[in-house]
């Protein structure tokens, strides 16, 4: 019995060619909502400005949602409190930068990006710091109670906002951006702001290295393992407790960093920023699937394209635009784009 | 076996409102195969969550190689020398055969040697190495669940019916794999319906029901006691 | 006859028994007891904000659905009544026509949404709903044409309801035509609650809090969960939406800020979970408790800042435009550490 070889063929279980369509027709959704653009805006220079402003704001958007989403996966906490992070991020990078005029206002490339990444570094240390309060506070008396969940939540947002206006005052404030990210380029006959250009680039780059944490290292392994099956990833001895505190950290001080960027896409920062940009972040995470940073990267350069084509072509319809987006989605995949497979 | 590797004395778990385990007294001797036997519904699979911490124990105690573990959490328990292999397999079915093993040295990099030794015993794994484990036939993610147990050395491994809807020859591969592990001086408490497998394994045996061990002693004592199965388990195992 | 007419949910508490008797007195005889503009606004804030509170405990408490866009609902029973009341000239047929088609809406888009996001995860109805009603209330500001935008929209109703409508006097209170109004809103809000009041304790209700307890179980016995709480959900928006007309009729005036925005959700939200979760009567003691504090409290809170103005922060943190802040802290502090209310610590007590 026990030498027995084992005589069944190896036989690697195919997907069929529709199912791989399938998995991956979100991938496909960007292009197509690009080329759509392309053939209803008629102008190629406007297209081109509209589809650079959408990535970027895609890009933003995504930088806020993906800690929420996988904090989602890891331990079934939703966080309606993320916003907040969004917009303390937002108050202290901006203070930063409004404290450092004198390296923001002088044309030096090396002077601005100092000034940019001293904000953001300022930005994320503060809303890191806060989030690891909200996790302990806030969240770990509520786990496994959605509905407590939700309202306590809801509840740490309004304080947290409530003090930005404490400490900051009840007003908005208004910036320009560093010398160097002021203007636009040409390009084919299309202006392009540089910021865009930049948010966009530096988005990428956030998503890149956001994956190869997630692929390559073991503690990514353990990320998304835990999101499939916590339980499992803690009878093999990982402390996933640990982890989450660690993706929540991180997660609220990249709601932080989303936050210094939008400011400085908008020029404007107001206490409520984080609760209106919180719409969107959801509408992202549900049509990613909850707990999949790639279907919240994907969702969130859609909502961005589509806002600002919509924006151009029918300004009214530019806020309802995103429901409608959520609303399809959902009757093509109840579960959003690239739900993750639950064990449970 | 003055000195047993596990032992539960008067163990209670509740799941919700439901009182699953009602004293479950379970002495696991250290090396050799302990078969958890007994009817479906009867709490083995629960005893065997709360033995790595999934349920917390209401009440009794469990200690292990000499400890007290009634209060630690899961990953402490799986660090001091507890594999687990439920019985959904429990695979991560997005991430790589791969990333699946990788998780499983959980206290460094994998063992070439133990690899070899896990590839000889299942070389289906050798092949879908870079394949997403979710695409595994049945009998393929039962041999990654045992092989992932296999890639540290642990002191005793709960596994939960690995046998459960596979094909003969794979039945034969995978009590060729528990046999081994047994050989190299593990401690195995097995939950098996299989009774040909748990004859061929079981060195000592348990019998549970309603949520009690109801029975405890040699396997072969049982195997051959026809009329002591009927009694136990309401039908003679070799019906099975 | 009484225990049918609350549908024999008896209050189960001497004190609550006590308590919502004054409160029904209270707001039966305000008119009366309490003559002057600013106390029968706010004893008709009261009324109506009772029914739209216990509507929500239908959906929060009773059915562990938590829905962000309880104030879209209201605002389209309001804006159905501003609406109609517009177009159709004043009237009270406009004022039926209003209310009927407003809750009909709700209920229409509560069914949409409903079906959208129950049949997945519960949790997934909390954040389309917060979406979709922050999109309606954009809407709504942005259709000025038909909504009257940010300023909103002031109508006519009948001349009876109205202050110029004078009757005479009684007790020493001159009877107008507002004081019919208000006894309009007090008795349609006490009718509308009692309503509410038998549907939880119908087995309708019994169902939705079996589900709430354990919807896995629920299913298994058979019930579909999925109808049951969408059902649930139609049912809570017609009765916001209806509160929302009362309210409408009551101000003659609509706007976003007074019926859509997301401070009156997070004020229905206070008020159910400091009166109790799950007991109609939280609803009736929370909403009562809560407009009185707001009313009054937020005075107390600018004399208090005007006495620390030497100090650092305290003056910024007693400031009445603060008054959210304390309320997000009590907010979090009850459903830690009060999670049944006032209801359910009085009724513990017992």
């Amino acid at each position: 019995m026990t030498n027995a070889a084992p005589d069944h063929a190896p036989k690697y279980a195919q997907l069929s060619l529709p199912d791989r369509i399938g998995k991956a027709m979100p991938l496909l959704l960007v292009p197509i909502l690009v080329v759509l653009g392309f053939l209803s805006i008629g102008s190629p220079s406007s297209w081109l400005t509209l589809t650079v402003s959408g990535l970027a704001m895609g890009m933003m958007i995504f930088i806020m949602a993906s800690g929420l989403t996988l904090v989602f996966g890891l331990m079934d906490v939703i966080n309606f409190g993320h916003g907040a992070f969004i917009s303390v991020g937002a108050y202290v990078g901006i203070s930063v930068l409004l404290g450092l005029e004198s390296w923001t206002g002088v044309p030096s490339l090396l002077l601005n990006v100092a000034a940019v990444l001293a904000a953001v570094i300022a930005a994320m240390c503060v809303t890191g710091a806060l989030g690891w309060g909200f996790e302990r506070v806030i969240v770990r008396p509520v786990y496994g109670a959605h509905l407590k969940q939700i309202l306590v939540t809801v509840g740490g947002l309004i304080v947290i906002e409530q003090m930005i206006h404490v400490l900051w005052g009840p007003d908005e404030i208004y910036l320009t951006r560093p010398e160097t990210l002021k203007g636009a380029v040409t390009f084919a006959g299309a202006a392009i702001e540089k910021y865009r250009l930049l948010a966009v680039v530096f988005g990428l780059a956030l998503f890149v290295a956001m994956r190869l944490v997630l692929k390559r290292t073991k503690i990514g392994l353990i990320v998304r393992a835990g999101v499939q099956n916590g339980e499992m990833v803690e009878a093999l001895g990982y402390r996933l407790r640990l982890v989450f505190i660690g993706v929540f950290i991180a997660g609220s001080a990249l709601a932080g960093l989303g936050g210094v960027m939008w400011g400085l896409y908008q020029e404007v920062i107001t206490a409520g920023m984080g609760e209106e940009m919180m719409i969107l972040v959801f509408i992202v995470v549900i049509i990613g699937g909850l707990g999949s940073v790639e279907g919240a990267f994907i969702g969130a350069l859609l909502v961005g394209l589509l806002q600002n084509y919509v924006a151009f072509l029918e300004p009214k319809l530019a806020l309802i635009s995103n429901i409608a987006l959520m609303t399809a989605i959902l009757m093509w995949r109840p579960q959003g784009m690239m739900p993750v497979v639950k064990a449970k | 076996m003055s000195d047993p590797i596990l032992e539960l004395t008067g163990v209670h778990t509740d799941i919700a409102q439901y009182h699953i385990l009602q004293g479950v007294d379970l002495v696991v001797p250290r090396g050799g195969v302990t078969m958890l036997l007994g009817r479906n519904g009867v709490g083995k699979t629960t005893t065997l969550r709360t033995i790595i911490g999934h349920w917390q124990a209401k009440s009794g105690s469990l200690r292990f190689d000499g400890a007290d573990i009634t209060t630690l959490p899961t990953p402490a328990r799986a660090r001091a020398g507890i594999g687990f292999v439920p019985e959904d397999m429990g695979i991560f079915s997005d991430l790589t055969v791969e990333e699946n093993m990788i998780l499983a040295a959980a206290s460094g990099p994998l063992d070439q040697a133990r690899l070899d030794w896990i590839f000889a015993a299942f070389p289906p794994l050798r092949t879908f190495w870079r394949s997403e484990a979710g695409n595994l036939s049945g009998g393929q993610k039962q041999m990654l669940s045992i092989a992932r147990a296999m890639a540290e050395e642990r002191q005793l491994y709960l596994i939960d019916e690995p046998t459960k809807g596979l094909a003969p020859a794979i039945i034969s591969t995978m009590a060729g794999a528990l046999r081994d592990l047994k050989n190299k001086g593990a401690s195995i408490l097995l939950v098996e319906q299989n009774f040909a497998v748990a004859k061929a394994l079981g060195d000592t045996a348990a019998v549970m029901d309603d949520g009690r061990i109801i029975w405890a002693g040699r396997m072969a004592e049982l195997a051959g006691d026809a009329a002591l199965q009927e009694r136990l388990m309401g039908l003679t195992m070799e019906a099975h | 006859m009484l225990t049918n007419l609350i549908s024999g949910d008896r209050p189960r508490s001497l004190i609550l028994t006590g308590l919502l008797l004054a409160i029904l007195l209270g707001l039966a005889l305000a008119p009366f007891l309490f003559p002057g503009v600013r106390s029968l606004e706010t004893a008709a804030r009261i009324c109506i904000f009772i029914v739209l509170v216990a509507s929500y405990d239908l959906l929060l408490g009773y059915s562990g659905i938590v829905s962000f866009a309880h104030t879209m609902f209201f605002g389209l029973g309001a804006y159905g009544v501003a609406l109609a009341s517009t177009h159709m000239g004043r009237g009270y047929d406009a004022l039926v026509v209003g209310a009927v088609l407003g809750a009909i809406a709700s209920a229409l888009l509560a069914l949409l949404i409903g079906l959208f996001s129950l049949r997945v995860r519960a949790i997934f109805f909390a954040m389309i709903t917060l979406a979709v009603a922050s999109a309606v209330a954009v809407l709504v500001s942005q259709l000025s044409g038909l909504t009257g935008g940010e300023d909103g929209l002031n109508y006519s109703i009948p001349r009876e309801l109205t202050p110029a409508f004078k009757l005479g006097s009684l007790f020493g209170v001159s009877i107008t035509g507002k004081i019919l109004n208000y006894y309009l809103v007090f008795f349609a809000s006490l009718a509308l609650f009692l309503v509410l009041l038998r549907v939880v304790n119908s087995p309708f209700g019994r169902v939705l809090q079996a589900i709430r307890e354990n919807d896995f179980r629920a299913e298994a016995i058979g019930y579909r969960v999925v109808f049951y709480r969408t059902l649930a959900t139609c049912l809570s928006a017609a009765m916001a939406a209806l509160a929302g007309s009362l309210f409408a009729i009551w101000l003659r005036y609509v706007g976003p800020d007074t019926t859509l925005s997301f401070e009156i959700m997070l004020d229905i939200l206070l008020m159910v979970v400091i009166g109790g979760m799950g007991t109609m009567y939280g609803a009736v003691i929370g909403a009562t408790i809560f407009v009185l504090a707001q009313n009054y409290l937020q005075n107390l809170m600018g004399v208090a800042s005007g006495a620390t103005e030497g100090l650092p922060l305290v003056p910024q943190l007693l400031d009445p435009d603060r008054w959210l802040l304390w309320l997000g802290v009590l907010f979090i502090l009850s459903v830690y550490f009060f999670p049944t209310g006032i209801v359910g610590r009085l009724r513990s007590e017992d």
